[in-house]
This record gives structure tokens, sequence and C-alpha cells, in this order.
């Protein structure tokens, strides 16, 4: 065993070699494929309409976004904001678009102060810090955001009851959305061993491959999503064959494929803003409702779908690993793969089975995350740590895990700022407790303790 | 096409205090990685606790520069112990999560308005610098044949590149005693080591304290370079340009990660001007409808993710790593 | 020291004890009490009272799964027991770290080698030294501090080099040696530590007959050094060859003590090999066979996690 080990990665053989270059040739023909469908895509529709982001200039974009009650920042329109530079040389005003962003042209580096025009905000609305004025140093050329939030910091807030409700409510529909992605994080890390710093990404790819099928090609957004989550299943198969299944074929260690991984994650990542821009993009439907009241809980109707959706899924994924074949096929494998080939498993098959599930999941994650926030390069990644929270906390290898830890990161995420922890670092409780869990409790909530030997 | 240019900036970028930042860092995960096999992938963390360590301490406290200085590095000490004393017990995998999510805690606050009376917040600290151009010896331009710096670039440049040497020095002497031979010792296996009776908690937390001061070490003369503090400048995408830098140069080899943080920014740069001048002007060589300019800065990062994937691949060892003594293979 | 001379000590002090389980030993080096460990529901040791003979060769025997690795990971601090205490010379060694334990003079080898295979032969052996003034990092940057020290180090290190027959092998990377070759340096790599106790899992697993004799050989003179060795075996050969007394494992209990030829015709010694399988078919045995190898992987696993 440890000769093995030791010796293996040592000893590629040609024949070895070639087939992962062909193979490597093929992952990049798919690329190079989803590529240019995607610039075809995006030059032949909606897409290129959209303003372009200002070229060889430096701006200042403000953004204007209503963080109350949601996960998401909604966007508000029509707000006046000021941009001067601090020794008086210039003044610029703009008005937010529809994203809520007003972008202004500015000419030098150095100081600048922005401030927002607080009788321009909607009614009711107010500066989550109170601030309405920000300072900002231009050191770089390019662009620079500034943001601006509504928020509850006001007295004229809800109630603390009202808007533990309303944390509790995101706060499920946010762990819905990482549970998808965390069942299928942990299926691939639970039968490959693999901690894939790509998994971020494959959720982006969920949601940008609904934009292309909803702006691109037209269709609705549920057909869409239908399609991207049967689009993203396919990339999971594609990705095995072409790229995993070799490595581990070869004897690749798993830090070499955890770096593998990263390199995976940035290609892919800057692929994404390649083809989309650095924008948030929005869907054609389902970009803003108005909320439904059930009693004390109120959702709007696409936050509903999304819950329901990915409750039912993550249900349904789990009863099968757990009622069929395949589930106990999974943990043999991940037990141990040598044993499970020798006593006639297909290992290669269930593996790739596991991708295959385990990204058309993290597909569907990207899917209901566009329905919900619309569409960015980054939003998988920012989401990447939380996930992995999530795995970490319910513990790997358990079914239900994903599911429970899942649920507890996105309620601990959308409760902490009713509890006080100021909403910019709503995220850093759920980190703090990622970085606890794997102290104090390694093998998680539903993990067993000790293994039986 | 002016490939002239495109050569003479990328070259300048090479040997530029970006340049120097990164070496540092990969220098840090060096000792992390390559001797030791600890997978640290926090080391913007260490970087943004030497920056702000400093910087707060000169902007927000007003003491002199150079105490702030020590602050900074005093502070990498202190998050070394802070997170090597739980995680250092940790399996690897389980540590670069862990690495990784404390990296970005750090982040968010250095980054956010709550904490912004101290740090900042996202426009960062600046005018802490005064004292270390105070000492500046250069009063012009500095020409290197076909390359030349300002004179404020020049003076970073020659600490920089003087700190990097002295680093390599440090490594090169600890690597080759009796010290570094217990480090890769644990690196290949913890278990061995401790049945002869040495205390490899203790080594792991010895490296990641060292491996940490010189990731500090780069985010001082990152800062010192910009004159600010950014929280931006600190982010998971830092910590992978200094892991591609070291497996480029190849681990485990006292220069790889300086002749690995030169070579990754000369592409880096390459590309990014070769693809910026493609799509330049009125009738660009590359048509719009392939490449915009916004989308040609974005090419090299592409290229910079698949170059690591099949780096990661092909060659483990890097350039100048010897495939035979390498932690990568390792299970 | 010549082990005839005196009745307490030695080996020639355990002719004519007792061979209940546990029985006291004239001069323990190393005494255990109640050490019980436990995984899930199996309870993989439930170590009554265990005594270890100073001087002596003891061999520790039993059918797969009856928690002898367990046994040597508790022992040596790279597994943490549910409860029990146990004491090396006299001073207690619960909740002592591995790394101290070997400190103390207890060193131990693996069932599956752990040589540094990208290492040298003779980096390997110099990593065994203790006291090192150059693994101090201040130290470790000026030579000269620790130079004189490495050169004695060396000598030690190529004095046992000989003696195991490796010192062909000085320069070459530790992981291109034999099975057997490594078994042999992993021995003397231990031995660079100086310890009294030297305790080997499984020493002729994988190694060649042709090497078997000289390493039977070289656990025999580790006696005339005067270390106690503490052995698990599943060669009988070697178990009555060079040992001086056997305990007998079954199932994480010892189940019965003595020398070599007292136990071979104990029945309960027979019992706890064949007695559970005495109705049930081989291919059955075999199945027990593969469970008990993977559960021994296992405890490598959990000692490693664990630390």
């Amino acid at each position: 065993m440890l000769m093995r080990n030791a010796d293996s990665p040592l000893s590629v053989t040609d024949e070895q070699e070639n087939c992962v270059q062909r193979r490597l040739t093929s992952v990049l023909a798919l690329l190079g494929g989803m590529l240019f469908l995607a610039t075809g895509a995006a030059s032949g529709s909606a897409l290129s309409t959209l303003p372009s982001e200002s070229e060889g200039q430096n701006t200042i974009t403000v953004r204007v976004v209503d963080s109350r009650d949601e996960a998401d920042n909604d966007p508000v329109a029509d707000v006046d904001v000021e941009v001067a530079k601090d020794d008086g040389s210039f003044e610029e005003t703009g008005t937010t678009d529809a994203d809520g962003q007003a972008v202004v042209e500015i000419p030098a580096n150095g100081k600048y102060t922005v401030e927002l025009d607080e009788d321009t905000l909607p009614s009711g609305a107010e500066l989550e810090d109170g601030r309405s004025t920000l300072e900002v140093q231009i050191l770089t050329s390019g662009n620079r955001a500034v943001q601006f939030n509504i928020g509850d910091e006001a007295k004229s807030g809800p109630g603390l009851g009202k808007q533990l409700v309303n944390g509790l409510t995101s706060g499920v529909k946010f762990g819905a959305i990482i549970g998808l992605a965390a069942l299928g994080l942990s299926l691939i890390f639970g039968t490959t061993g693999l901690t894939n710093f790509a998994h971020g990404e494959l959720i982006t790819l969920g949601a940008v491959f609904t934009l292309f099928l909803n702006r691109g090609l037209g269709l609705p957004v549920v057909v869409a999503g239908f399609g991207a989550v049967l689009l993203a299943g396919l990339f999971g198969w594609g990705q095995d064959r072409a790229l995993w299944r070799p490595l581990r074929n070869r004897g690749t260690g798993l830090v070499a494929m955890m770096i593998v991984s990263i390199g995976f994650a940035i290609l892919l990542r800057y692929l994404f803003q390649y083809v989309i821009g650095g924008r948030t993009q929005p869907l054609t439907q389902y970009v803003t409702q108005s909320r439904i009241s059930l009693g004390p809980v109120s959702m709007t109707p696409k936050e509903i779908f999304i819950v329901i959706v990915s409750f039912t899924v993550i249900a349904l994924t789990c009863l099968v690993l757990m009622k069929t074949r395949l589930g106990k096929a999974t943990r043999a494998v991940s037990d141990n793969p040598a044993l499970a080939a020798s006593s006639g498993m297909r290992v290669d098959g269930v593996v790739t089975t596991v991708w295959i599930l385990g990204t058309g999941l993290t597909g569907l994650a990207g899917v209901m995350l566009a329905l919900d926030q619309q569409v960015m390069f980054r939003m998988g990644f920012n989401l990447l740590l939380l996930v992995f929270a999530a795995v970490c906390l319910g513990g790997l290898g358990t079914i239900w895990g994903a599911l429970l830890g899942s649920l507890i990161i996105g309620i601990l995420v959308e409760v902490s700022p009713v509890l006080g922890m100021p909403a910019e670092l709503k995220p850093v409780g759920a980190l703090i407790a990622l970085i606890l869990i794997l102290l104090l409790r390694p093998q998680g909530i539903l993990g067993r303790t000790e293994r039986i030997g | 096409m002016n490939w002239g240019y495109i050569f003479e900036f990328a070259i300048t970028q090479a040997l530029g205090p970006t340049a120097v930042v990164y070496a540092l860092a990969a220098i840090g995960l060096n000792i992390h990685f390559g001797y030791t096999g600890l997978l640290n992938f926090g080391q913007a963390g260490f970087m943004a606790v030497g920056a702000y360590g400093t910087a707060a301490s000169v902007v927000t406290f007003g003491i002199p520069l150079w105490a702030g200085l020590l602050v900074g590095l005093l502070a990498t000490v202190v998050l070394a112990l802070i997170l090597g004393v739980p995680t250092l017990r940790l399996r690897a995998d389980y540590l670069a999560i862990a690495t990784i999510a404390s990296a970005e805690i750090l982040r968010r606050i250095f980054q956010s308005v709550t904490f912004s009376d101290t740090f900042g917040g996202s426009t960062g600290l600046s005018g802490f610098a005064r004292d270390f151009y105070a000492l500046n010896p250069y009063t012009d331009t500095v020409s290197l044949g076909f390359i030349s710096f300002r004179n404020t670039t020049a003076w970073v440049l020659t600490v920089g590149w003087g700190l990097v040497l002295l680093s390599c020095l440090i490594v090169w002497a600890a690597t080759k005693s009796p010290w570094g031979r217990v480090l890769k010792s644990i690196r290949e296996d913890e278990d061995a080591v401790r049945s002869l009776g040495k205390n490899v908690y203790w080594y792991k937390m010895q490296a990641l304290i060292l491996g940490g001061l010189f990731g500090g070490l780069g985010g001082i003369v990152l800062i010192l370079t910009q004159s600010a503090a950014v929280p931006t400048d600190f982010a998971t995408n830092t910590t992978f340009f200094a892991w591609a830098c070291l497996l480029l140069g190849g681990a485990a080899r006292v220069w790889g990660p300086v002749v690995g943080a030169i070579i990754f920014w000369f592409l880096l740069n390459f590309l990014g001007e070769l693809f910026s001048q493609m799509t330049r002007g009125a009738d660009p060589i590359l048509p719009t409808w392939l490449m915009t300019e916004t989308q040609a800065s974005l090419i090299r990062f592409i290229i910079l993710g698949l170059g690591l994937m099949l780096l990661m691949i092909f060659r483990p060892q890097g350039i100048f790593g010897d495939r035979r003594e390498l932690a990568i293979d390792a299970r | 020291m010549p082990a005839d001379t005196n009745a307490t000590t030695g080996p020639a002090a355990l002719q004519g004890l007792a061979t209940e389980p546990g029985v006291p030993k004239p001069d323990p080096i190393l005494v255990g009490d109640k050490i019980k460990r436990s995984f899930g529901g199996l309870t993989a040791v439930d170590v009554g009272h265990i005594e270890v003979q100073r001087g002596a060769i003891t061999a520790l025997i039993g059918p797969n799964g009856a928690g002898k690795t367990t046994l040597f990971n508790l022992l040596t601090g790279f597994d943490k027991p549910d409860s029990g205490t146990w004491s090396f010379n006299d001073q207690s060694l619960s909740g002592v770290p591995a790394f101290k334990v070997a400190r103390r003079g207890m060193v131990r080898t693996f069932q599956l080698t752990k040589v540094l295979a990208k290492l040298t032969v003779i980096e390997n052996m110099r990593l065994g030294a203790t006291g090192q003034r150059g693994e101090k990092f201040l130290s470790a940057l000026f030579r000269p501090l620790w130079k004189s020290q490495e050169d004695e180090i060396t000598r030690r290190a190529d004095d046992l080099l000989a003696r195991f027959k490796l010192d062909t092998k000085r320069e070459d990377f530790a992981g291109s040696l034999s099975g057997g070759q490594r078994k042999l340096l992993e021995m003397a790599r231990a031995l660079m530590v100086d310890p009294e106790l030297v305790m080997l899992d499984e020493p002729m697993a994988g190694v060649n007959p042709a090497l078997k004799q000289s390493l039977l050989g070289r656990v025999k003179s580790l006696r005339e050094d005067g270390r106690t060795v503490l052995f698990v075996e599943h060669d009988m050969d070697m178990v009555r060859d060079i040992s001086d007394w056997v305990i007998v494992m079954a199932q994480g209990e010892i189940v019965a003590e003595g020398t070599p030829a007292q136990v071979m015709a104990d029945e309960r010694v027979i019992d706890a090999y064949l007695g559970a399988h005495h109705d049930t078919d081989l291919t059955e045995l075999d199945h027990e066979a593969v469970q008990a190898q993977a559960e021994a992987e296992l405890d490598e696993e959990e000692a490693k996690h664990d630390d």
C-alpha cells in the first residue's frame, strides 16, 4: 500500500500521459465551444444592448441598494447623488438607473466625496448607517464603486419580532439554495475525496446557463432553469470524463487535484466575466415581485417557489440515496475504492454518476440564486465558503447533514443582523461557525463520532 | 502592435514592486507548503494583518512608522498563533478551508464600515509612508538599460529585493539545517517524526509563524509601494496568485518562489498588454465581437487558470523543482 | 548486562512464573492497568493488567483483530484510550503525547513502515537523534553552532547502518529500498533515539527469507545491548526463536502468557486462534481476515487523525 503510494506518481507511462493530454484537449474544446456559443449569444442578443462599461475612463459608480428584509440587495432607482473632488475642482451629479447605479466620470485621481440626496430616497427608506456622505480615495485608474445601503437602522423599522421572522424566512430560503449546492459538494467530496474549490463556479454555471437560455434564446425563465440543470449535469459528466477521471486514473494526489480545482475555478470565473461582463445581469421575468403575506411570514412568489423546489429536490435526492443501490455504492466507493472495485463495483461509473448528479444539483442552486438575485460572474464564488461551512457543519458523508448544515448556515447569516451583527459582516458569523466546527467537531453534527473498525 | 513596448512593460512589471510582494508571499508559502506540507490558503490574511497592523498603528494610533512596522510583524505572529493553536491539528484539507475562511473574515473586517474608524473601511488607510520615502536616496529616475523606474519606485525596489534576498538567505540556511530536516520529514509522515520524539505540533507552528512573517512582510511592502492599505488587495485571489507563483517556480526550492513571482508577473502583464494592444483603437486587430477592450483585460486570468491546471497536471514540481522531492503527490 | 547473574532481572527471571494473564513480573519496565479502547460499539482493547519484563524480549501475539496494534498505539501515545493507566519506569504515561513517550525512552516502529521516502537513508537516520542543537530554529541558521554535533550524529548513524547492513544504501532515497530494508532502516532509526524499550510492530511482515535471519539477529542484539523489546508478530518461527516471554491477545483481552513453549501448548491459545471458528467454514474465516486487515488500517488512520 505504502509502496504503491510512493511509487505510482513517479511512474506515469507515456500512454497515460497521452491519454490525459487527449482528454484535456477535449475539455478545452468543450469550454471553447461554450465560450463561442456564449459570445455568439451575447453579441446576438439583448445582452449586447446593455450599457457597456465606460472604457478607458476613470469613473465612480454609485450604487444604492435596499438591503432591508432580504438576503439580496434590491437596486433603488431615481436617487440623486453628487460627486465632488475635495479640492473643489470638480463637481458632477447623477441619478441612479434601474440597476440602482449612477456612473460618474471623474477627471483625475484624488480624494472625492460622494453625497446622496436623502430627499430623493423612496418614502420610508432610510440609510442603513445614517451616513449620506462617503469619502473615496481614488489611487488607480478604472472604475471605483461605492454603495449606499438602505437598511433597518432607523427607528422607524419593523419591530424585533417581525425582523426575526423576516430573518428566519430569508434564512430558510438562503439555506435552501445553499443546501442544493452543499448536497452536490458533499456527494462529490464524499465519493472522490476532492476538496473542490471550483464548486462555487459550478453554482454560477447554473445561473449563467439560465441567463443564456432565457436572455439569449428567449426561453421562459422556468424552461431556461430546467434546461440549465440538464446542461449542468452534462457539464458534470464532461468534467469528470475529460479532467477528473484521467487524473484519478494516473494516481494524481488529492492535494494536486485541489490545486487543479483552484486553477479550474479561476478559469471558469473569468470566463464567465468575459462572457457576461462584470455587472449583474437580470433575467427577463420575475425580477421584482411584491410580497404575499402568509400569516406572520411575507414572501414573494418566487421565494416560495425557491423554497419548495429546493427542499423537494434535496429531500428526493436524499431519499434516493438512502433507498437505492447508488447511495450504498457511493458510500462503498468513498470508504474504500479498491475494495469496492474488487467486489465487482464499477467505481468509475459510480463516480461519474456522482459528478453528474452533484453538478446538476449545484447547477440548480445556481438557477435558484439567479431567480433570487439575478446573475453575476462572482455569485457562486461568494457562496463557496458558506457551502463549505454548511457541509462541514452537517457532517461529511452523512446524507441529511448537508441539508441541516445549510439551514443552520442560512439562518445564522440572515438572523445575525437582527441580533446586532452589522449587515456587511453577516457572512463572518457563518465563517466563524465553519472554523469552530472544524476545530471542535470535525465530523459535523450528524457525523459519527468514531468509525466502527 | 508595439512588441518593444509590450516586452518593456512586462519586464518592468516582472521586476517591479508587485513581483516583490508576491515573491515574499510565495517564500512564506514555500515554508508552509514546500517544506512542511501545510496547506495555507489564507496567506492573504497574513499579508493583510502585516499591512493593516502597520498602517493602523501609524494612521489611527499615531505611532512612528518604524514602531508600526514592528506592530505589523508582531500581528502576523499573533495571527499565526491564533490560527495555528487549533488548526494545526486538523487534516490537510480542513486546514486549507479554515485558513481561507480566516483570511476572508479578516478582509471583511478591514473593509467594514463598522470598523472604518480604525481600518478606514473600503477606502483603506493612507498617509503612513512619508517617513519611509524621506529616506529615499534616489533623487532621479533610475535607469537599468532599456527599463527605468521612478525614484520612489526605485527606493521601494531596493528595499524590497533586499528583503527578498535576505529572506532567501534565511530559508536557505534554515532548510539546510537539522531544523529543515524535521520540517521535510513532517511533510512526509508526521507519525514517523512523532515516534522519534519530535514535537511535530511545535515545528508546524514555527513554520506557520515564519511563513506568515514573510507574508506579512509582503503585505507591508505592498502598502509602502502604494502609500495606501486597501482591503481589496487582500482578497482570496491574492492567495491564489501567490500559490501560482510558488508552484510555477517550484516548491521546496529556495529560489523557486522568487523566480516564480518574476515569471508570473511577466506573463500576466505580457498577456495583458498584448491583448490590450490587439483590441485598442478604432480598428483593432481583434474584432470587437470577439473581444472588447474590457474583455482583453480578462483573457490573461483565463489563461492563468488554465496554466495553473496544466502546471499541476504535467509539471507539478514547477520549473526548478525536483519531482522526487515533492509534497504534492502525498495523499 | 549478563542476563543470568541476577534472578530478579532480565529474561532469566521469567522462568517459573505463572501463565495467568497479567501475571506480575519481577522487574517490570512497563505496567498497564484497565486499558480500554472501543471504536463505536466494538471493543478493540480491554486489558486488565499487563507487565513487560525489563531486559527481555516479549512477544505480543494473537489472531487478526485481537487489538495488538491498537494496544501499541495506546501505550505509545498515538491513540487515546477511553480509560486506563499505564506507566513506564514507574512514571505515568497517561495523556502523555507520543513525542514525549519517545523521549522518555520508549520508541516504536510501525506495521506499515514509515520511512521518509523522499529523504536519503542517512538523513532518515540523522533525524532519529535527540537533543539536536540544529533543530532549534535560531541556532539552525548558524551552521558552526551545530556542525560538530551533526558530525557526531553522522558517525553514530554510520555505525548503526553498518550493523544493519545498510551502509551501501547510505545516499539512496529511502523510498527506493525494499520492504525488508525499510524494516531494517526503521529499526535502526529508532535506535538513534537510544531507547530503553523498543516496540516493534510486525518487524517480519513483508521481509524476504534471506533478510529474516539478519533481522532476527538484530533484534536479539538489542537484548544484548541491555534494551527491552516488545514486538507484535504473526511469524511463529520468530516468536519461538527469539522471545523470552509471550503475551497472547484475543478480542482485545489478554488470554494467556508464558514462555514460548508453554504458550504453544496452552489450550487457551489454541482456542483463541481456532476456537471461535471450530464450526465455521474457511471462506468465512477469510472474510474475517479481510475485515481485521481493514480494521488495522482504520486504526492507523484513526491514530493519524487524532493527533
